[in-house]
């Protein structure tokens, strides 16, 4: 079975050109939508829908930095135990500490002054972090560019709740 | 195995012929049907010349129905049987509904849809839809003096699932084949877009009777892709409309009024709010069943003024939309207004400060749903010419997930996922032996079960038991092309997939529909059935046909064992097509023997045609590549 690279013809790697991606996804879906079947009996509708689902889901992964990331890792064989494995280094967990009494405080007191700070610190670290995986996978270093994913979902779900704090104080 | 799933039956082609579709925008206020005629999208008026169908059905005490102008001119004097607005009541239940005391309506709560109580027995609000959609497909097939293949029919880009699969319902019980459930800003993108040819960015504000939707869209070389959507869809004219109504009783001191002064007093108002879209001021003069007479001033700077914090409200779900498409203000190349209610100047002056620029308006932004819907359907339908290579790719816009542990929602799938999509999650059991999963699917963005809009629950039963957390339960979301969701269970380490019992939270049971059909049902019995034995002939020919052109190219993909089973099954249609002219038979016995056969042969060829289509789409990948060498 094809991989996403493969599916848009793209070569394997971090680095991707943004409209060679945006271009190659609008031609795969020109020609796999359902809505170019429309004479099709329903199993055949059926087959296209699931190619163009997996067009979205192709486009979705390698469009995202930190998802084509996690591709990667995967594509080379290593398995992110993102259930069993949260054992992270004792600085980044202080961090995420610090972080969630912050969260705490602000959401207590509505002020979206801090939740703005927050998310700035937050935004700073992801690209940090995703600048250093994106080295390390060039690198063909997926064990440590794994462990960079890690991190990023840690900081992604941290992402969400900083949302939901906005979201809190302005309804 | 598909658990909820709404499919449409599959459409046979005749090449070279023109195939009849329309286009139907099913407001809250009005509705229109529009087709492409000649290469142009064109509304289809009534008898009269009017293009616009009031959407109010009005019920008799003898059962029938007046839809549109007659109905409309009842609003006053017989409220509580002439239905107006009921696409706010699609999908909802009666907590649902803002300001339900203030209705004329005898609602009853059901555990389907909220009902009408009226002289002519209860109504569901998909069937008082069906009515309007009926009238509007009757006007199609006058005007363009044959039977259509099918229809796109327009529904509020937020529209949830529920409301969504009310309004394929009513659509059903219609007589109309839904084509395609179209995204009504992303049907007025269609319009504007190849009207005007330009690629860029654009941001779709559209604010109805009833409804209100945002949606950013980019448009590039013949592909229409919508990045975000958002909206209200309990937001629209009609609340304008009621804060209007509001400040009338206030002003004249009324006490609680009777269902026909409300009524009086709530068209009077909406006329007053179009009066103030030109005029500085306006007097509201009304008299009531007492003979009380009602006089009250407004100017435009007092309705704005005191309708400001719905204005405000769209605002909000702008800037939502924007941040969910990542887009910012600079990068919009234009603005399209969509939507009657967009005419009141507050409303512009807010979107035009906003996106600092002015809206185009230039297509009447009463008909452009429909225009677009048309162009869609005529594209869908199988009328191609050429440079009509354009491509829709539209999202879901509210995110679905399911029940977990302790009342909370975990998105499977999240909002503004470009459809079709598909996601699996896996699930187990908590306890020793468990052999039953309870799933609740949800579609919302809040973390609480109870904040969510429940779709559906089902179980899966008939787990083989297992250590708690052994076993392994694939639950799979799959969103087509209309933003329907099918939930599919399997529990993966026995591959056993289990029976299952499906309960919709909201939508017709299949009694219901079944009983609306049959009451629907006004022809000649006879006729009835001789049409039908004759349909199923020609159904079967074909389907003879496409089996055995099928197999001249590709029998290569069955082996001898298939290609055996397949040929049985061929021959059993054969033979039940020469049963079928047998007049020693009776007819009901002929044709029903005749559609047995079919759908055997029919359900015997599925695997064989998605091989061919797996097959088709990996050559036309491939050959791609090829040429790019």
């Amino acid at each position: 079975m094809q991989n996403h690279f493969e599916l848009f013809n793209l070569q394997e790697g971090f680095d991707v050109d943004a409209t060679a991606l945006d271009q190659a996804y609008r031609d795969v879906q020109g020609r796999v939508h359902p809505d170019k079947f429309v004479g099709a009996t329903d199993a055949e509708k059926r087959v296209a829908m699931q190619w163009a689902t997996r067009a979205n889901e192709a486009y979705q992964t390698l469009k995202n930095p930190q998802k084509r990331a996690q591709y990667l890792c995967e594509l080379h064989g290593v398995d992110l135990q993102t259930e069993s494995n949260t054992a992270m280094p004792m600085d980044f967990l202080m961090q995420q500490m610090e972080w969630r009494e912050e969260l705490g405080d602000a959401r207590a007191a509505k002020d979206a002054v801090a939740l703005d700070r927050l998310d700035a610190q937050l935004r700073s670290a992801r690209k940090q972090r995703l600048a250093q995986v994106g080295l390390q996978l060039d690198a063909g270093d997926f064990t440590s560019a794994a462990q960079g994913v890690r991190a990023l979902m840690f900081l992604d779900k941290f992402g969400d709740e900083v949302q939901y704090a906005f979201e809190a104080i302005e309804r | 195995m598909a658990l909820l799933q709404i499919s449409e039956p599959g459409m046979s082609t005749a090449p070279h012929q023109h195939r009849l579709a329309v286009g139907i925008d099913l407001g809250t206020t009005n509705s229109l049907v529009a087709t492409v005629r000649s290469g142009i999208p064109e509304v289809l008026s009534d008898e009269d010349g009017h293009p616009l169908l009031p959407s109010v059905v009005r019920y008799l005490p003898n059962g029938h129905a007046n839809i549109g102008y007659k109905a409309q001119a009842h609003q006053t004097t017989d409220p509580k049987n002439t239905i107006v607005s009921v696409k706010r009541f699609m999908g909802r239940g009666l907590a649902d509904i803002a300001h339900a005391e203030n209705m004329p309506y005898d609602f009853h709560d059901s555990p389907g849809m909220v009902q009408l109580k009226t002289v002519a027995g209860l109504k569901s609000p998909v069937e008082v839809s069906a009515q309007i959609l009926a009238t509007l497909r009757q006007r199609a097939e006058d005007s363009l003096g044959d039977e259509l293949v099918g229809a796109v029919i327009t529904v509020p880009a937020y529209f949830d699932d529920a409301q969504r699969q009310a309004t394929k319902d009513a659509a059903q019980l219609a007589g109309l084949n839904v084509l395609r459930l179209l995204s009504e800003p992303t049907a007025a993108a269609i319009a504007y877009g190849l009207d005007q040819g330009k690629e860029g960015v654009y941001a779709v504000y559209d604010l109805g009777g009833g409804t209100f939707d945002i949606s950013i869209l980019r448009l590039s070389k013949g592909v229409f892709e919508v990045l975000s959507t958002g909206g209200d869809s309990a937001l629209g004219g009609d609340d304008f409309d009621h804060r209007l109504f509001c400040y009338i009783m206030e002003q004249a001191s009324l006490s609680p009024l009777s269902d026909e002064d409300t009524a009086t007093l709530m068209v009077k108002a909406r006329q007053a709010k179009e009066l103030l879209s030109h005029n500085a001021s306006t007097t509201i003069d009304a008299i009531l069943q007492s003979g009380e007479m009602v006089q009250v001033r407004v100017t435009d700077d007092v309705f704005f003024d005191m309708t400001k914090h719905l204005v405000a409200k769209t605002m909000g779900a702008i800037r939502k939309a924007m941040r969910d498409a990542d887009v910012s203000v600079e990068d919009v190349d234009g603005v399209v207004m969509v939507g009657g209610s967009t005419r009141m100047p507050h409303v512009q002056r807010a979107v035009s400060e906003y996106f600092h620029t002015i809206p185009h308006a230039n297509i009447d932004p009463d008909k452009v749903v429909a225009l677009g819907a048309a162009i869609q359907a005529n594209l869908l339908a199988g009328n191609r010419a050429s440079g009509d290579d354009w491509l829709l790719l539209d999202v879901t816009p509210l995110s679905l997930g399911i029940e977990t542990m302790g009342g909370l929602v975990e998105k499977i799938i999240p909002r503004n996922s470009t459809i079709p999509c598909a996601r699996a999650q896996e699930f187990t059991t908590f306890k020793d032996g468990h052999t039953a999963l309870a799933v609740h699917v949800l579609q919302g963005e809040r973390e609480l079960v109870s904040d969510c809009r429940s779709l559906a629950r089902f179980e899966l039963r008939g787990i083989p038991p297992m250590a708690a957390g052994a076993a392994r339960i694939r639950i799979t979301y799959q969103v087509d092309a209309d933003g329907l969701l099918a939930v599919s269970a399997r529990e993966t380490r026995s591959g056993v997939e289990a029976s299952i019992t499906v309960k919709p939270s909201y939508g017709l049971a299949d009694d219901d529909v079944a009983r609306m059909l049959q009451d629907s049902y006004t022809s000649a019995a006879g006729d009835m059935v001789m049409r039908a034995l004759r349909e199923e002939q020609v159904e079967a020919e074909r389907i003879l046909l496409a089996t055995q052109s099928a197999l001249d190219t590709d029998a290569a993909l069955l082996n001898s064992e298939e290609q055996g089973a397949l040929a049985a099954l061929v021959q059993g249609v054969r033979d039940a097509i020469t049963r079928s002219s047998d007049d020693a038979v009776a007819i009901g016995e002929r044709q029903e023997g005749l559609h047995t056969a079919v759908q055997v042969l029919a359900h015997g060829t599925e695997e064989f045609a998605a091989r061919r289509m797996d097959q088709s789409v990996r050559t036309a990948l491939a050959g791609k590549k090829l040429s790019e060498v």
